[in-house]
């Protein structure tokens, strides 16, 4: 017998199961969605955001962003991702950024090498102030994780209240990529004494720059 | 005439703290019940059950179905004890269905001292006077398998003269946990210690418990340190005039 | 007791500056999960908490099929799945694959399950190097020391522990503050993230209609782990499966909340399969291990499988009081704490530390904060039961079964109890400190003696004939 066979004959002898046995049914998810209005998303997410040592604006519409991220970046390496809505706000246009890119190779070395990622974000929950990114070819994961500091440029469209939210629209995430990440506030670890130390291996500055017209 | 209730007073108190049964005794006299006491009682098997004997516990607790089967109103002053005969008796009669079922009836029949006033005789003013500031022990048990917590407090705010200051932190086992205390003394001294230290912080010059083990670990340890403390039970507050 | 570590015990309590590093570390946590499930900031706790029980109970008593369906979901996304019995199995696998693809250099994430494996050792034995990335494990590696906690492993070190380590270890120059000691880290790990050929991650969820693993954390170095190098392999114990995506809305809002008081640790990962057609970056080449290691034994007895539910929050250490006078290395294996002394003994049989189950008060402070409900108190109880049995089965029962059954004699027997008791106390005085009465002793003095028993009070004062 393979190990695999071993292993689960060794579940069904202990439950008492025979192969292919149905389960019983399991009652629906549990999901607790709040009706929250659009002032009131994004009044929440700020606040929350900012419990965790986020940094956030808010701008009136795309155009708006660009503006908004000029000290931010001034004198640094920045990389931003292929996102279309990127393209729209006129981030990618922006001189010194790095961005187009489709080689992996020089993407990583991009990244490495980067002060700032600049990403949009797939949605954004108000009652944790966290982003929801899913991976896809354009919107690859290193921009958030390796640079410093991320920028995350948030459609009001986006912000849903919570995680039940989420699950709710977004019910099988497989189904959509390989990698989807909750990013609630910038890297942290209290190991040594408990002390709280942020950016110890992922950005140690997030922004969250919202438009309210998208 | 209110109805007759009858004392199991646990080992404990039998043969450490009989005053704690007295006061009791004199509490639901003076509301009115008839007390009795059958002098055949003994204990309640815990110790055993706690050890990993399910057999001697079962010999224990059968004895006790025995002393008891008659009984209407069934007041304890232990929390732990209670909970031995209302939460665990079912586990020891698994296999034997006639058991089972007068465990359960049993069940419905047992009352912590604390929850018998508040519940059953409905009073929380005992006319009781006690002077002094006090502080009050949650025993684990009591606390956690019998959610017993505000009834006590309650009780302890009408009498006259008491003033109540709770421990920080106050929810922490005192130590005591049955033979765990002689098993892992070190361990039980250190978590009477910390207990110690917390009613210390509040300059209560008395702890109160309803649970009598918990009140023999916690005033060995102030003894020990030779602090001006006491312990009493709830029942010898109740009754102090 | 017999067979435990008593003299380790002692040095532990004895040791002023542990038993505040203890108490502190875990104080903080208990704090920090009060205030996040305050009632008016989660009303809907304590039916989160039922709901996370029923879920795992479903999923463990259906465990087969789950697994069944999470291999079918892995595969269809691109990636592996690998059943393995034991240590040694996960080990083969890993060095094979290793070899194979010409891998050197492995990073890891945080998890208990490759500690519960001896995975690192296992494999710098064939010198292949497995860096552990999370600040607190990388600590613990270069000091050659095992967790502390489940959550925060080195909770027992200060900053100047560390220090030392790092100079000696990394050759830096002393560094004794925490911000500092992380900076050099981050270096050290970003190269070594950069440069490795493997990542290797625990799961905290596998779930079954995905296909996916969950890694919760937040530092980083799991979405670092689990991106940078071309493979990735996720090593979970077959628990750790969920049946829905969806059903991680009831989990996540427990997990980070019961473990630090987050309402959301800083990363959640869900991952599913090697990078898809297009993706710049993300692994090529993705692998679930599936371990067993006598998990399977656990599933037999159904009031013992909910030890089988554990999230691995790390609550039930934090507010036990055992736990936070001992600490994490007086327990026998790598996971300590409430729920590791349940689980030691049906792992490891429990004749081997037949002392562990008795090591609590039974104060059930840690069924009352465990986010799946585990009955721990329950547990032990039973564990305790069997103990017994299996002493009694081996001829080794002893003193302690005399005494009980003499105990249970006496109490059957009040005509003999009541008076052997009253000439007892008197006694009391004069003999000698051993046994039970030198343990009582060497802690706390003795009550005072009672002058009568409530039983001689009632015959002589509300006896037959006697007035109230």
């Amino acid at each position: 017998m393979t190990s695999r066979e071993q292993i689960l004959t060794s579940i069904r002898t202990a439950l008492g199961r025979t192969e292919g046995q149905a389960a019983t049914p399991l009652p629906p998810p549990m999901l607790r969605v709040p009706l929250m209005d659009p002032k009131a998303l994004v009044e929440t997410f700020v606040q929350n955001f900012e419990k965790l040592a986020g940094k956030s604006i808010v701008v009136g519409a795309a155009s708006d962003v660009v503006p908004a991220l000029v000290q931010i970046v001034q004198g640094k390496r920045v990389v931003a991702s292929n996102a279309p809505y990127l393209e729209t706000c006129g981030v990618r246009a922006m001189p010194g950024i790095q961005t187009g890119f489709t080689d992996p190779s020089a993407w990583r070395e991009a990244c490495v090498s980067a002060d700032v990622g600049i990403t949009r974000v797939d949605y954004a929950l108000a009652q944790t102030g966290t982003f929801v990114m899913l991976a896809s070819a354009q919107e690859a994961r290193l921009a958030s994780l390796l640079p410093l500091i991320h920028v995350a440029v948030i459609p009001r469209s986006r912000i849903v209240a919570n995680l039940d939210t989420l699950f709710g629209i977004l019910p099988a995430p497989a189904e959509q990529t390989s990698s989807m990440v909750f990013i609630t506030g910038p890297s942290r670890t209290a190991d040594i004494e408990q002390i709280l130390v942020r950016g110890v291996h992922g950005p140690g500055e997030v922004y969250a720059v919202i438009v309210e017209q998208d | 005439m209110k109805e007759r209730v009858s004392l199991f007073v646990t080992c404990i108190v039998d043969q450490v703290v009989p005053q704690v049964g007295i006061a009791m005794t004199e509490v639901l006299e003076r509301l009115g019940y008839g007390v009795d006491f059958p002098a055949a009682q003994t204990c309640c098997g815990q110790p055993a059950f706690n050890s990993g004997y399910r057999e001697e516990a079962a010999a224990v607790a059968t004895h006790f179905l025995n002393v008891f089967r008659d009984a209407e109103y069934i007041v304890v002053p232990s929390g732990s004890c209670t909970s031995m005969i209302t939460h665990h008796f079912e586990d020891l009669f698994k296999n034997d269905s006639k058991l089972l079922e007068e465990t359960h009836r049993l069940a419905s029949r047992v009352w912590e001292f604390s929850k018998f006033l508040l519940e059953v005789a409905k009073v929380d003013d005992l006319g009781a006077r006690f002077d002094g500031l006090v502080t009050y022990h949650d025993g684990c048990h009591a606390l956690r398998e019998m959610k017993i917590k505000g009834g006590p407090r309650r009780l302890l705010s009408k009498v006259q003269g008491l003033t109540l200051r709770e421990m920080e932190p106050a929810e922490e086992c005192c130590g005591f946990g049955g033979t765990f205390c002689v098993k892992f003394p070190e361990v039980s001294g250190g978590m009477g210690r910390t207990k110690v230290e917390s009613i210390r912080k509040t300059e209560a010059g008395t702890v109160v418990s309803i649970d009598p083990s918990c009140l023999m670990q916690i005033q060995g340890v102030i003894d020990r340190e030779r602090l001006p403390i006491r312990t009493m039970h709830l029942a010898e507050i109740l009754a102090s005039r | 007791m017999a067979g435990a570590p008593t003299e380790s015990f002692q040095k532990t309590l004895d040791d002023p500056r542990l038993q505040l590093a203890i108490y502190s570390a875990t104080g903080r946590l208990v704090n920090h999960r009060a205030g996040s499930i305050r009632g008016d900031l989660l009303p809907e706790y304590q039916d989160l908490r039922t709901r996370a029980h029923e879920i795992k109970r479903h999923t463990i008593e259906h465990l087969d099929q789950y697994l069944e369906q999470f291999e079918r979901n892995v595969v269809a996304h691109g990636g592996k799945v690998v059943f393995c019995r034991d240590a040694q199995e996960v080990a083969d696998f890993v060095l094979g694959l290793a070899k194979e693809r010409q891998a050197h250099l492995i990073v890891k994430s945080k998890s208990m399950t490759t500690e519960e494996i001896d995975f690192n050792e296992r494999l710098e034995h064939h010198k292949l190097e497995a860096v552990e990335t999370d600040l607190g494990e990388y600590i613990l590696q270069l000091a050659h020391q095992r967790p502390y906690h489940i959550v925060a492993p080195a909770l027992h070190m200060t900053r100047y522990d560390v220090a030392d380590v790092f100079t000696k270890k990394l050759g830096v120059e002393k560094e004794v503050e925490p911000e500092n000691q992380a900076k050099i880290a981050r270096s050290v790990l970003r190269e070594k993230f950069l440069r490795a050929d493997i990542g290797v991650t625990g799961a905290n969820f596998l779930v079954a209609d995905s296909g996916a693993v969950v890694v919760v954390e937040n530092e980083g170095n799991a979405r670092l782990t689990s991106s940078a190098p071309r493979i990735h392999i996720a090593i979970a114990g077959i628990e750790k499966m969920i049946p829905r995506a969806q059903d991680l809305a009831v989990y996540l809002s427990l997990l980070g909340r019961s473990a630090t008081g987050q309402p959301l640790s800083v990363y959640t990962s869900f991952l599913s399969g090697p990078k898809r057609q297009g993706d710049m970056d993300g692994p090529e080449e993705f692998y679930v291990i599936l371990l067993d290691n006598g998990r399977t034994k656990l599933l037999v007895d159904p009031e013992k499988r909910e030890s089988l539910f554990c999230i691995r929050c790390g609550a039930c250490l934090n507010h036990c009081p055992v736990y936070r006078k001992i600490g994490g290395h007086n327990y026998p294996w790598i996971y300590s704490g409430p729920i590791g002394a349940i689980i030691t003994p049906q792992f490891h049989g429990v004749t081997k530390h037949p002392w562990l189950p008795f090591a609590s008060s039974l104060c059930g402070a840690c069924a009352e904060v465990c986010p799946v409900k585990i009955d721990i108190p329950k547990v032990l109880l039973k564990l305790r039961a069997e103990v017994t049995e299996a002493k009694a089965r081996e001829g080794q029962s002893g003193m302690e079964r005399f005494a009980f059954r003499a105990f249970a004699w006496m109490m059957t027997h009040p005509k003999i109890y009541l008076p052997f008791a009253s000439i007892g106390k008197k006694f009391l005085p004069v003999l000698p400190r051993i046994g039970p009465l030198a343990k009582w002793t060497s802690q706390r003095e003795l009550p005072k003696a009672a002058s009568q028993s409530f039983h001689n009070w009632w015959a002589s004062n509300r006896g037959e004939g006697k007035q109230a």
